[in-house]
């Protein structure tokens, strides 16, 4: 473990950190573009120069390993002057159309020129003309003029997806990002290169021209696209809803875990959360008779749904929970099935095609806290219900988010099974075949709209936070299933997610000793798991 | 006086680039006695000769084999520099195509006493018949028995790039990836081609070796001057009365090199300026002549050795012209892996070119100057180094004519009319 100073300040490093990390660790920004800790050193932004004691000239942080007693001088007047070069050097042929690139505000261009380059521009010929607006794949837009040659993106899909699409091609200032002849940018990974790109060469086709970065709300948050539960960052414009058409969630981005995702995200978890804003969003609680389907406030929905608990015996009641709740919605409906003594509950509802599954980031779950349920102590035969129903032996089944139609069972099976039962309640966030064919219809949030919990298929519980307001009347889960429980007689305190989480800690010993607190924004392995 | 031929000997035998040829003039006789001696001797012989590298930077040769690891267990390679491209200087393409066993000879020593089991010879791409030239006399070797028992070659041809001329661009190249110099450290002797410690040699350095086996580091070091042994090939050009190549002791002077040799400036027109060393040596003008060709002696004077390329430039030679096609050669052949090179070099040749073309402007010439000083030493291999030279050199030495050009523009260019936007 080296010690070193960096602009004297006394920092102790593990043996091959680079300079960059190493004053990271001591508090110093060194500038840089075409480093990123992920990938391979590549050395040719050259704006990362520091000073090193006795060193004839500067030197670049990332090739430059730690040693016990350097001394790194980052605001040396050199430093400083090769800085604003460098920056100069960066911008000559560079088009400075921020008022229209959507990388403003963001831009690492804008953010380095005003910290550290601020010179009067000398550059007054004409600049290289390269190609704009080019599609890379389905994800990815390419601006060849704003492009600063980083070749992180290069190396990404070399080394992280090793899908090898991207090149630099050509020579000197007329250097560009292309994709290899025959190639598209299509790997299921391909967003990350928009978050890496420090510049705005490599832009979101979806995000794109929808709103300005600066009108944008950020909240930390989970992926909950399979059961890896990526780190991420919701960001979401309601500051200026007409910029966008009244789409509140506008991206989600990777945020940094070194135990899950690191810095990347899939783009099927990236681009998987247009249902927030959708079309079909549940919004009031419904009541179907017949064909006739009609708004009905939460009271009256509660009332009816506990009359009908309270009328039908624990053995006709079929529940099927969901893995894409959050633990806390779990435990509380683990609460009512204790309450009433309910023994036909299950989560598991087979998808009608497998998911995918590959050695990085992606698993074939695409349930977020398939976990937490089995741990909660849902996991029943859900084919089992499914055919108590069929049989005719259920007078009330709770079907919490999926659509039984859209699963593996036979569609046929599925809606005989729906039309046996005399009271079919839905709970989910949006609408679909299963709902419609529901008696009671109630809406729930969607996960960027509550706050909660996912244990993820390592044991790791993390948390997700509300990034927006839910739409129309719909409440989390745990809120939904609290006021039957209250509407059914059982006392519940529980008025947050955080209460049913402690619930959940002294109920399970699996989640012992754990709390949101503990949690922070990386999470914690449940005490008992076992990283894969 | 002139300088005994050691590499051109044969030069003007019709038969000198077959193995007969090469044999006849006493070729493959250090083979056999490099056999005899530990590869440890071989390199300190070569170091003992003060042999300096000649294809530019003018390492010291034996110092640069010491690098290799001792007790390397897997593969070390021995790359031959055969990506001839700076501009001026054409002497290992005579190399190639008169004395290709000289190099094979070289090599066989060389990676003796580096411990190499296969060599790389890059040939510039353009260099057609050298390359086959070359291939034929790797083949007649074979043949012979000096390859394919112990150490084998393997002839790689480029693609035109005058980057992989460079010893980490030539390596990229040749691992089939774009010809991008690598960051150092690691350096090639730890960790070069495939991964594995690689020296990468000059085809002259190279051929130089079996001249030092066989008559002795002290005579070879006797050649030349303290810090450097042996003859050089400059290769001469532009206006001169006899361009060509010659060989000659580093000691010689550029006067000497240019009356004496090259049979002085063509039809007895006034030198104005000469490039000592390749396209990337700083200029010097007439009255800087009288300086040795040894690395140091040039590197005293301002400016480098280089690859022996000299370039005679006469009065009707335009400098501002001159600077602006050194300026798109460089815009043209930076790799663009560094920003301040790709940026510059294009910015640069734009100012020259506009200076030139009449519409030039009086901040022009300081702006190159101060974005050339400020991009040298930032960048990963030393290509913007060598553009930063004639930049430099040609703006500081001839200034006048340079603002010759941009005061005729300055006082040809209409005034212009300020209109208030308030």
């Amino acid at each position: 473990m080296p010690k070193l100073t960096v602009d004297g300040k006394e920092v102790e490093v593990p043996g091959g950190t680079n300079l960059i990390e190493a004053a990271r660790k001591a508090g110093v920004e060194v500038p840089h573009y075409c480093y990123h800790p992920g990938l391979s050193i590549a050395g040719q932004c050259r704006l990362c120069m520091v000073d090193l004691e006795k060193a004839p000239r500067p030197t670049i942080a990332c090739n430059t390993t730690a040693t016990e007693g350097m001394v790194v001088l980052t605001e040396t007047d050199r430093v400083r002057e090769t800085r604003k070069s460098i920056m100069e050097f960066h911008l000559i042929n560079h088009p400075l159309d921020c008022p229209v690139c959507d990388q403003a505000g963001e831009c690492w261009l804008q953010i380095y020129y005003m910290k550290h380059g601020l010179y009067d521009p000398r550059m007054t010929d004409e600049k290289v003309h390269k190609p704009k607006a080019v599609p890379l794949g389905p994800h990815v837009m390419l601006d060849a003029e704003r492009c600063i040659l980083c070749s992180r993106c290069v190396r990404f899909c070399d080394e992280i997806t090793a899908t090898g699409e991207l090149g630099i091609f050509e020579r000197g200032d007329h250097s560009e990002i292309g994709l290899f002849p025959g190639r598209a940018l299509d790997n299921p990974y391909s967003g990350n290169v928009v978050d890496i790109c420090p510049v705005g060469a490599l832009t979101d086709r979806d995000f794109r021209f929808q709103v300005r970065v600066w009108y944008l709300d950020s909240a930390k948050s989970v992926c909950p696209g399979c059961a890896r539960g990526c780190n991420i960052d919701v960001h979401v414009n309601r500051r200026r809803p007409h910029h966008a058409e009244g789409r509140r969630v506008a991206r989600l981005k990777p945020r940094f875990n070194e135990a899950v995702n690191r810095w990347w995200l899939c783009d099927a978890g990236r681009y998987g959360f247009t249902f927030v804003d959708d079309q079909d969003r549940l919004l009031v609680p419904t009541r179907r008779e017949g064909e006739t389907v009609s708004d009905a406030t939460w009271d009256d929905a509660i009332v009816a749904l506990a009359a009908t608990f309270r009328r039908s015996p624990p053995d006709e009641i079929g529940i099927i929970a969901s893995p894409k709740m959050a633990n806390e919605d779990l435990f509380a409906l683990r609460r009512l099935l204790d309450n009433l003594a309910l023994r036909r509950v299950a989560f598991r509802v087979p998808p009608r095609v497998a998911g995918d599954q590959d050695n990085f980031l992606i698993r074939a779950d695409k349930n977020p806290n398939s976990l937490g349920a089995e741990l909660v102590g849902l996991g029943g035969d859900s084919r089992a219900v499914l055919e108590a129903a069929r049989a005719r032996r259920l007078r009330c089944l709770v079907i919490f988010g999926h659509d039984l139609l859209a699963s593996e069972w036979p569609e046929a099976e599925v809606r005989e099974a729906l039309g046996a039962v005399e009271t079919v309640i839905f709970v989910g966030s949006n609408a679909h075949a299963t709902s419609a064919a529901a008696h009671w219809v109630l809406p729930a949030a969607a996960w960027v709209e509550r706050d909660g919990t996912y244990t993820n298929f390592e044991g790791r519980v993390q948390r997700f936070r509300p990034a927006v307001e839910p739409l129309g009347q719909a409440l989390a889960e745990w809120e939904i299933v609290g006021r039957l429980l209250a509407a059914l007689g059982v006392d519940s305190t529980a008025t947050r997610p955080e209460h049913w989480f402690r619930q959940l800690v002294a109920a399970v010993p699996a989640f012992a000793g754990l709390s949101y607190q503990a949690l922070g924004d990386g999470g914690r392995l449940l005490p008992g798991a076992v990283r894969a | 006086m002139t300088a005994e031929k050691i590499l051109t000997r044969s030069f003007e035998r019709p038969d000198s680039h077959t193995l007969d040829g090469y044999r006849a003039s006493g070729g493959y006789q250090a083979w056999p006695k490099a056999q005899a001696m530990e590869p440890a001797a071989i390199v300190e012989e070569v170091k003992a000769a003060n042999l300096r590298g000649l294809g530019g930077a003018g390492f010291p040769t034996g110092t640069k084999w010491s690098f290799i690891p001792k007790n390397h267990a897997g593969p070390v390679y021995l790359v031959i520099n055969a990506d001839e491209g700076e501009p001026g200087t054409f002497k290992d393409r005579y190399l190639l195509e008169r004395d290709p066993h000289a190099l094979i000879e070289g090599m066989l020593i060389a990676a003796r006493a580096i411990r190499s089991a296969t060599g790389f010879v890059y040939i510039r791409g353009e260099y057609v018949e050298p390359w086959r030239r070359f291939s034929a006399a790797v083949r007649d070797a074979y043949a012979a028995g000096y390859l394919g028992r112990g150490f084998d070659i393997v002839v790689h041809r480029g693609a035109g790039a005058y980057i992989c001329g460079e010893e980490t661009g030539l390596i990229s190249s040749l691992e089939g990836k774009k010809g991008w110099p690598k960051l150092k450290p690691p350096f090639p002797a730890i960790k070069g081609a495939f991964g594995a410690p690689t020296i990468v040699n000059n085809v002259e350095t190279i051929c130089h070796v079996p001249h030092i086996i066989n008559r002795g580091a002290a005579w070879f070091a006797g050649l030349g001057t303290k810090t450097q042994g042996g003859t050089r090939m400059y290769s001469v050009s532009g206006r001169v009365a006899r361009p060509g190549v010659y060989e000659e002791s580093v000691a010689i002077t550029l006067r000497q090199l240019i009356y004496e040799r090259a049979g002085g400036v063509t039809g007895n027109g006034r030198l104005k300026a000469v490039v000592p060393g390749g396209s990337s040596a700083a200029i010097l003008t007439a009255a800087e002549i009288d300086v040795t060709m040894d690395v140091d002696g040039l590197r005293n004077a301002g400016t480098m050795a280089g690859s022996a390329g000299v370039i005679v430039m006469d009065e009707t030679v335009s400098i501002p012209e001159a600077l602006m096609v050194v300026a798109r050669f460089y815009a043209h052949e930076s790799c663009g892996q560094c920003t301040p090179c790709r940026e510059s070099t294009g910015w640069i040749y734009k100012i020259t070119h506009r200076i030139v073309e009449g519409r030039g402007r009086r901040a022009d010439l300081d702006t190159i100057l101060d974005v050339a000083r400020r991009g040298a030493g930032t960048t990963i291999c030393a290509f913007y180094d060598g553009a930063v030279g004639p930049y430099i050199s040609y703006i500081e030495k001839f200034r006048s004519e340079f603002e010759a050009l941009t005061e005729a523009a300055v006082a040809a260019a209409p005034r212009r009319v300020v209109v208030s936007h308030a």
